[in-house]
């Protein structure tokens, strides 16, 4: 049997730590898996939290003139609940299943370079206690997730520079993880597995490392911009003296719009990759959708006015940025119906995960419908800023982008923890969801047709908003009953642990589940070599002359030979430097707001941990 | 008996809809009562009708297959192996392509409709403040008869003729008695927007953006600020008044006269603490205007017509300025001097630690205001 053994050599600051098993060794895992686990409870945390901030918000808005929060908390808790849900949950969700599945999917044993990946997670980490640290230290974040100068750098309270700082340290998770996954994705594919044998995950995965790393230069220059002017009295964004708002708006959208599709396309992957397990056929069209895909990554950069269609740019820009953001529906559109015909004559197996699949591609189709209203631009002159605005973005980021999360969530739970969650919880959870997700978003159309903007704390009962109004609020809550059936459906099977029947619990179609669930640390005893798209579904089935399925008889295909025994598998051994790393850099960014003595023990820890991570041995002692 | 309880549910949820559909709600796009409202919503509601065709041919279509395949116990079927069709690819993506086409051919000559400036429209110019709303009437005919001859300038709520097209330039201005340096502080970006008659504009700081609108219903609509421009963002609002033709002389006429000089003695004692300070030592016209006296500050609202009957609300049009049969509001006006900041968090206007009878008196001024 195969063994990870370590050979042994000196040198460093600090020995390297051993521990694989056991609570410590999370601190110092460099395992892309226990990373990818780490990446997921946290992000779920997030999510929990960011969702009791929704709640106080339906809560407050359920009737006119409410009084729960006053102004300046619901600032903070609206600003907060897009902070988390964006930069804390949906990114780093999907950075788990990336983190977990890449490496699994393409055949690889870890990602290119495993401690920058544990650097990139307690990066994140600390980026979002960081930015929750500002409850307690005079005040979140109050200018909304898009921060719009001059507001935001004029606010009298810290939350705008822990915002600034906060967003900075995230960013450089995301870079950091942008740069890994990408050169794991080009470098570390399994013999056999070209660019077009990929799965669609992992080339949505690749998609989204390259929007990333395109697009976070552009929102770090203006969180700077914003930090300085907040700190040092710059003018980047002041008017009166030679600085001008718009620029923030320019390169905020230039970020926030890839930034859309960096929070949609995992979701786009996770269903390419559910429906055609579950309808038993092949993605309709692979290229087709794969395609689509890069083209939504290009055009997604040519579209950010279509957030500043009222900021007065004139006619020729939003001229153009209108049709450009018509073009853009196009390859969306592509992809829906690709998965309709995946779907079409299948044989379709309603699990869990098939259900959040069909369910987010339904939930989609309103989003990209509604987004398809904010290319007629005339007419946006009436939609934007209000609560249509913000139905749409919660059925394409919600309904889409969330779906996807809980239909990838159930589809490999089986594969990261060696049991399923429980079907009955889980349809229920489904159903639950989708109702109260309707009831929620599906009025605030109207809410917002009949004028009620966003961002408002309260609003007069003589607007005669109140009804639809109540109903959103019932629909929150409904999600959150749902949200909590899925804490009971995970805690119920963790506790009766009921072993895999098989290591292939959903007859699926690649290489993650040609491996043992959970994977040993390192993935595979020997690393596959792929002939062609859906391996593992070809070595299970060959296809006749008219297409027909024929099992293959099991021992029969010679693509997975027997692993040689006894022979050893180098991995990396664990280590404390990102760790140690990413501590510095809360402590700079506390050094930036209070002392420059707190900067320079933030600047010593960093440059401490780099040095010691650059002479750390090759593995452990 | 199933198909009964279908028709009472139905017709339960039908009940529902319509209650919640009937009944005058202010701000409602889609009960436009002028141009350009009317004309945007002419615009999309075809779009929303083809986005409807869509949804339903996709929704439908996806419903339909996920029933007519599903997978049924005991009935093991492996489906074909069909891997694409280039052909049938090609023409899904066409046919949104031609949709979107057909979509944008009106928006654009619209947006470049509504970008163009008519020729005899009368001009005000719009304030942003934190978080209430100005206006100044720029054309050389409203101009007033008192002191330097300044524009009329009247807050919260906009007066404009019938029938006229009104051309708004939109200015954002500083936090009121907030300054530092003589530069106003927060001075932030607003946005514009009285949904049953224009859509939005932004009003960015160090720029001038414009709306042109016109109405033939006299009325009062209401609108707020739609971009979020801080603490008191949900809360600034304003309402444009339409006159007909006799009014609006009535009302321009008005307006250029100087603030009334009031003859009871409660409003003279409260013209005397507005001038010359209250007994704390604050200062009314650190900040406000009443034309024809020596109170011309520009920081908070222009208060010389206060009591005229188009002002119907404010402080960001948050309050009524006169009950529902027409007697001064007073309680909202006390409430307001005693503590602006309890009323409104944040509030600009400072508390003055007024008497009752103080605030008696400054009642009694501003409404003689007419």
């Amino acid at each position: 049997m195969a063994t990870a053994t370590v050979p042994t050599r000196r040198g460093g600051i600090l020995r390297r730590p051993t521990a694989t098993t056991g609570f410590w060794s999370w601190f110092t895992t460099i395992d892309h898996k226990k990373i990818g686990i780490l990446y997921g409870v946290t992000a779920f945390t997030f999510f929990i939290v960011g969702g009791l901030e929704a709640l106080i918000i339906r809560a407050q808005l359920a009737r006119p003139d409410q009084t729960l929060v006053n102004a300046a908390q619901y600032n903070q808790i609206f600003t907060m609940h897009g902070l988390t849900m964006i930069f804390l949950f949906v990114m780093p969700m999907s950075a788990a299943f990336f983190n977990y599945l890449i490496p699994l999917m393409i055949g690889a044993r870890d990602v290119a370079f495993p401690r920058l990946n544990a650097f990139s997670y307690w990066v994140f980490l600390m980026g979002g206690l960081f930015l929750y640290s500002s409850w307690f230290l005079g005040g979140a974040p109050n200018g909304g997730w898009f921060g719009y100068a001059p507001n935001s750098t004029t606010d009298p309270t810290p939350g705008m520079t822990f915002y600034a700082l906060g967003l900075l340290i995230t960013g450089i998770a995301s870079s950091a993880g942008a740069i890994n996954l990408a050169v794991t994705i080009v470098n570390m594919r399994a013999p056999g597995m070209t660019l077009f044998r990929m799965p669609v995950f992992v080339w949505m995965g690749l998609v989204v490392q390259f929007l990333l790393a395109f697009s976070l230069p552009i929102i770090t220059v203006a969180l700077f911009e914003m930090l300085f002017d907040r700190r040092w009295d710059t003018a980047f964004f002041d008017p009166t003296r030679g600085g001008d708002p718009i620029l923030w708006q320019h390169l905020f959208w230039l970020f926030g719009h890839p930034e859309v599709y960096i929070l949609i396309l995992p979701a786009f992957g996770i269903f390419s990759e559910v429906l055609p397990v579950f309808s038993r056929k092949p993605l309709f069209g692979y290229q087709f959708v794969v395609f689509s895909g890069i083209a939504i990554g290009f055009i997604g950069f040519g579209v950010w006015v279509h957030h500043m269609y009222a900021a007065g740019l004139g006619p020729v820009a939003n001229t153009a940025f209108g049709i450009s953001t018509a073009i853009i529906a196009i390859p969306t559109g592509v992809k829906i119906f690709n998965w309709m015909a995946t779907m079409q004559g299948g044989d379709l197996h309603f699990d869990t995960p098939m259900l959040y699949s069909v369910g987010g591609v339904a939930m989609f189709v309103i989003g990209g419908l509604s987004g398809v209203t904010h290319s007629v631009v005339p007419s946006d002159y009436q939609q934007t800023d209000t609560y249509y605005v913000v139905a749409h973005f919660h059925y394409v980021l919600f309904g889409g982008a969330v779906f996807g999360l809980f239909a990838g969530m159930y589809y490999w739970w089986p594969k990261v923890f060696g049991f399923r969650l429980g079907e009955g919880l889980g349809k229920l959870q489904f159903w639950l969801m989708i109702i109260g997700f309707n009831l929620t978003f599906g009025p605030m159309h109207i809410l917002g047709l009949e004028g009620m903007i966003r961002r408002e704390y309260t609003y007069p009962a003589a607007l005669g908003l109140a009804f639809w109004n109540e109903v959103a609020s019932a629909g929150a809550f409904l999600i959150a009953i749902s949200v909590l059936v899925f804490i009971i459906n995970a805690v119920r099977a963790r506790v009766r642990h009921r072993p895999l029947e098989t290591d292939d619990p959903w007859d699926a179609r690649t290489l993650e589940w040609t491996t043992s669930c959970p994977p040993p640390a390192y993935n595979f005893e020997t690393i596959p070599v792929v002939h062609t798209l859906d391996e593992f579904w070809h070595r299970k089935y060959a296809e006749d002359k008219e297409g027909r399925l024929v099992r293959v008889p099991a021992g029969a295909s010679d693509d997975a030979p027997a692993p040689a025994a006894g022979h050893a598998i180098h991995m990396p051994s664990p280590s404390f430097w990102p760790l140690v790393a990413a501590l510095g850099l809360p402590t700079l960014a506390y050094g930036a707001m209070y002392s420059w003595w707190i900067v320079g023990l933030g600047a010593l820890i960093v440059v401490v941990a780099f040095t010691g991570w650059a002479l750390e041995p090759g593995t452990a002692e | 008996m199933r198909k009964r309880l279908w028709w009472v549910l139905g017709l339960l949820a039908l009940t529902v809809l319509l209650s919640a559909c009937s009944g005058y709600k202010p701000q409602n796009t889609f009960d436009p009562a002028g141009q350009p409202a009317q004309e945007q919503k002419n615009l999309l509601v075809p779009v929303l009708w083809i986005a409807a065709g869509v949804f339903v041919i996709v929704e439908g279509g996806i419903l339909l297959i996920s029933i007519r395949y599903r997978h049924r116990k005991g009935r093991e079927r492996i489906p074909k192996q069909i891997h694409g069709n280039t052909r049938l690819e090609i023409g899904w993506t066409i046919a949104p392509a031609l949709i979107l086409a057909v979509i944008m051919v009106p928006t654009v000559s619209m947006i470049w409709q509504l970008a163009a400036v008519p020729a005899n429209a009368m001009h005000v110019t719009v304030q942003g403040y934190q978080w209430w709303w100005g206006f100044q009437y720029t054309d050389e005919d409203m101009r007033t008869a008192f002191g330097d001859h300044g524009p009329i300038t009247v807050a919260d709520v906009l007066v404009v003729p019938a029938g006229r097209e009104v051309e708004l330039s939109l200015a954002s201005e500083g936090g009121g008695a907030h300054t530092t340096d003589g530069i106003p502080d927060h001075m932030v970006i607003h946005s514009f927007w009285a949904p049953r008659l224009f859509g939005k504009q932004d009003v960015v700081p160090g720029r001038t953006n414009h709306i042109t609108f016109s109405t033939d219903q006299p009325g009062v609509y209401w609108g707020q600020c739609a971009e979020f421009c801080g603490l008191q963002h949900g809360r600034m609002r304003f309402r444009i008044a339409v006159l007909d033709a006799q009014r609006w002389d009535a009302w321009v006429k008005n307006e250029k006269l100087p603030g009334v000089t009031p003859t009871d003695t409660l409003a003279k004692e409260g013209m005397n603490l507005f001038l010359n300070g209250v007994s704390s030592g604050g200062q009314c016209i650190a900040c406000h205007a009443v034309g024809g006296t020596a109170a011309s500050a520009t920081a908070a609202p222009n208060l010389t017509h206060f009591a005229a009957r188009t002002h119907e609300c404010f402080a960001g049009c948050d309050f009524e300025t006169f009950l529902p049969d027409g007697s001064p509001n007073y309680a909202a006006l006390t409430a307001w001097l005693q503590d602006p900041n309890a009323v409104k968090l944040g509030a600009k206007m400072p508390d003055y630690d007024l008497t009752p009878h103080e605030i008696d008196a400054l009642m009694a001024y501003l409404y003689s205001l007419t």
